[in-house]
């Protein structure tokens, strides 16, 4: 006789907790072929109001630890995917209609992917920052520090685990937290990733992910004034101009649109940080 | 002493009292009439001439040609000619050897830039001569280094400049702020169009007349001079690559949506209202120094001014009484005077600004005291002003006066102090007074602004990054990271994990 199997409630990600959208709200998820797998959270603007709420709550915690210390967290994620790389396959089989071979290698490029940002988290400050030999009687250094909270759209035309780990690893390296909104149409193995780093010791509310309409959260996203960076990679569909505009209000960073996947690279985690340089006054002796 | 004494005593002249030692003038060579500088050569503008005044006596110094669209067009399109045919086809070496002449021709006519820049913008000769030119010479030659090292910036091999640079710069600093805006942009390989500040054009035409002394190939640096229009027509323009900005949140703000979805890369050093913490260990007469020099250097027109004292509530009453005695004795007029401490507040509308806001101070229930010194009849004057009992509400202690007004505020603890020092949309700088090394370096750690000034207050330093956090912009001037701003890197992707989408 057959096992019935028993079917995941996908639910949102925000806090470190796995709250329903509190608007109650779903949408079907299903094969390429329109076949059901799930019914995820259709997240609302004060899920996303919450998750900001959440971000911003745990940003002293995250930035404060040593960058050694978030390496380690960065690589125990990967450790974690390793573990459950049958599963993470199954999701994107079914949700991208991938051959066993596409979503294997996209679940390891996706794991090496954190590896090779886990072990930055210690070295950034050292290559994009630096001691500057002002003209005076004072001890100068530039380092690069977290922006804050950082507000994501994850791309959204291919590869829906690895278009999400390529947005938020880099982001999460300073110490930035971050609201993401995942893949609309493949948003079970976002979800999924968030037990990877609910178990992980990332802290709760470090990372919060949303599923739904990344046209109906992102312009919430962009104009809320607790946000520090907008990251538009895979806002290509979107007005995304007119999200621009409305990240003007408050100065955010902003990082346009990008097609496919971003490739990992150092910039990626600079362009989430800012520099403070610190002149310390030599005594006279 | 008797009252007849005493009505002696008050005639004798103080130890303030210094007889005039103003500057001489006739180091400038001044036109009646300048134009626009596009491709190498001064034209008219096609929009109606403006007066350049000195804030100090209202009088006329030289009429201003006013660009309009089409100057613009044309000071772009001489950007661009002169990036494709010339500029970009120079060697770094070349580009160096062009901004070491250019640092030493500024060296070469430092006092005569600085007697300009007085006289426009009212700023004592003491900080235009010791202060403005020489950094404006120090900026060049410092970057005139990187031109031909610039795959030693960080950014991986052969970074490549943007184009053509808008540039857009305010009336504070207006030689030192032109400085910081060419001096990378020519030095990564960019070519410039830049106007100056309405009310501070002048010492950007004598620069003018230095590029064609060190013959800069013409079209590489153009200087529109105009109002708001101009630099809108500037920053939008289809031609620029690069748009860089320092003013107002207000304009940075309205730059950051034109600019949104054009690819133009922006840097934007914004408005700020710093806060100067001073400890109960501070040293504290370097920290009364500290804090004049912090909040009235140029009058208080300056970005990362120290404007919101947080002092350490057991020695509020100490340091504000020491630093009333010491603004007592600052002197206060003619800015071409070798004597004088406080210059002229820059223009009319500055100064009701200036005004409305210490009014609004007062209104909301803090403790206004003013310097007692004699204001000259003309030009535009205020004298420095402390407001004590100020709450972290207060407009005083929340919006950006860009005058010579000290907001003080007082705190218990250090956890206190970073609390209401981060609370404010800006982000620029802050100051820390202790003799306490460990808590300097912890407290400068959570403070979030991009200059901390440990001991120390309104340093500035070709080498050393500038820029703000938050709401006072984004990008770096100075250093490396001000470098960085002019060029493109060529990408420093890590090869095994790259997966392009399947689009």
């Amino acid at each position: 006789m057959t096992r019935l199997t028993v079917p995941k409630t996908y639910k949102l990600y925000i806090g470190g907790k796995f709250p329903r959208s509190e608007s109650g709200r779903t949408y079907e998820v299903t094969t390429k072929k329109g076949a059901f797998l799930a019914n995820a959270s259709l997240a609302s603007r004060k899920d996303a109001r919450d998750a900001v709420v959440a971000a911003r709550a745990a940003v002293n915690g995250w930035s404060g630890a040593t960058g050694y210390n978030r390496g380690q967290v960065l690589y125990r994620i990967a450790e974690l995917l390793e573990g459950r790389r049958e599963q993470f396959v199954d999701e994107l089989m079914a949700t991208e209609s991938l051959s066993k071979s596409a979503a294997t290698t996209q679940v390891d490029t996706a794991i090496d992917a954190w590896v090779w940002y886990a072990g930055w988290a210690d070295k950034y400050v050292q290559v994009a920052g630096n001691g500057n030999p002002v003209s005076g009687p004072y001890f100068n250094l530039s380092t690069p520090e977290p922006s804050g909270v950082i507000a994501i759209v994850a791309p959204q035309d291919s590869s829906s685990l690895l278009g999400l780990v390529s947005v938020i690893a880099p982001a999460l390296v300073s110490g930035n937290t971050v609201v993401v909104v995942a893949h609309q149409n493949a948003p079970l193995s976002a979800i999924s990733l968030s037990e990877v780093l609910a178990t992980s010791d990332v802290p709760g509310g470090a990372v919060n992910i949303l599923t739904g309409s990344p046209a109906e959260i992102a312009p919430w996203l962009a104009s809320h004034a607790d946000v520090n960076g907008l990251d538009l990679a895979g806002a290509e569909q979107l007005e995304w101009v007119d999200l621009q505009i409305a990240a003007a209000d408050t100065l955010k960073r902003v990082s346009g649109p990008v097609v496919g996947v971003p490739a990992p690279s150092i910039e990626r985690i600079v362009q989430w940080t800012e520099t403070k340089t610190v002149w310390h006054t030599k005594s006279l002796i | 002493m008797t009252e007849n004494d005493k009505a002696v005593s008050a005639k004798a002249p103080s130890f303030l009292d210094y007889a005039p030692a103003p500057e001489s003038t006739s180091v400038l060579h001044l036109k009646k009439h300048y134009g626009l500088f596009i491709d190498g050569e001064f034209v008219d503008g096609r929009g109606d001439a403006f007066t350049t005044i000195s804030p100090a006596t209202e009088k006329e110094i030289a009429s201003i040609s006013n660009a309009n669209n089409a100057d613009v067009d044309a000071a772009v399109a001489a950007a661009r000619k002169a990036y494709d045919r010339t500029w970009s086809k120079l060697s770094g070496a070349d580009r160096g050897k062009y901004l070491f002449r250019i640092a030493r021709l500024v060296q070469e006519r430092a006092r005569e830039l600085a007697v300009a820049e007085s006289l426009d913008n009212g700023k004592p000769i003491k900080e235009s001569r010791d202060v403005d030119v020489p950094l404006v010479a120090a900026w060049f030659f410092y970057y005139a280094g990187w031109a031909d090292k610039l795959d030693y910036a960080g950014l991986g091999p052969n970074p490549q400049s943007l184009g053509v640079a808008a540039q857009v710069i305010p009336w504070n600093f207006p030689l030192l702020m032109l400085a910081w805006k060419i001096a990378p942009a020519l030095a990564a390989g960019n070519t410039v169009v830049i106007k100056p500040a309405e009310t501070t054009p002048l010492s950007a035409m004598i620069f003018a007349e230095i590029l064609q002394q060190a013959d800069l190939p013409k079209g590489v640096v153009n200087i529109v001079t105009g109002a708001g229009d101009t630099g809108q027509a500037l920053v939008n323009h289809p031609d620029v690559n690069k748009v860089a900005f320092t003013g107002s949140t207000g304009v940075g703000r309205a730059i950051a949506k034109s600019v949104a979805g054009t690819g133009k890369k922006v840097t934007l050093e914004l408005g700020g209202k710093a806060a100067n913490i001073v400890f109960d260990d501070a040293p504290i007469d370097q920290a009364i120094e500290g804090i004049v020099n912090g909040i009235f250097f140029n009058q208080g027109h300056v970005c990362c001014a120290g404007s919101r004292l947080l002092v350490q509530e057991n020695i509020h009453d100490e340091v504000v009484d020491r630093l009333k005695a010491r603004l007592s004795t600052l002197r206060m007029g003619d800015p071409l005077d070798k004597n004088t401490d406080i210059g002229a507040i820059n223009s009319k509308a500055q100064l009701d600004r200036i005004r409305e806001l210490s009014n609004v101070g007062e209104a909301e229930g803090a403790e206004r005291w003013t310097a007692d010194c004699a204001i000259p009849e003309n030009g535009f004057w205020f004298a420095p002003t402390i407001f004590t009992n100020v709450s972290t509400s207060s407009r005083i202690a929340r919006e950006e006066v860009f005058g010579p007004v000290l907001s003080v505020l007082t705190f218990r603890t250090p956890a206190e102090a970073i609390a209401k020092a981060n609370n404010t949309p800006y982000g620029l700088s802050a100051g820390i007074w202790s003799d306490k090394g460990s808590r300097i370096l912890a407290v400068a750690d959570k403070l979030r602004a991009g200059v901390i000034w440990a001991n120390t207050f309104n340093r500035f330093d070709p080498a050393s990054p500038f820029g703000g956090y938050k709401e006072s912009g984004y990008g770096r001037e100075g250093g490396r990271h001000g470098l960085a701003a002019y060029l493109e890197s060529a990408g420093w992707a890590a090869p095994a994990v790259t997966k392009g989408g399947k689009k």
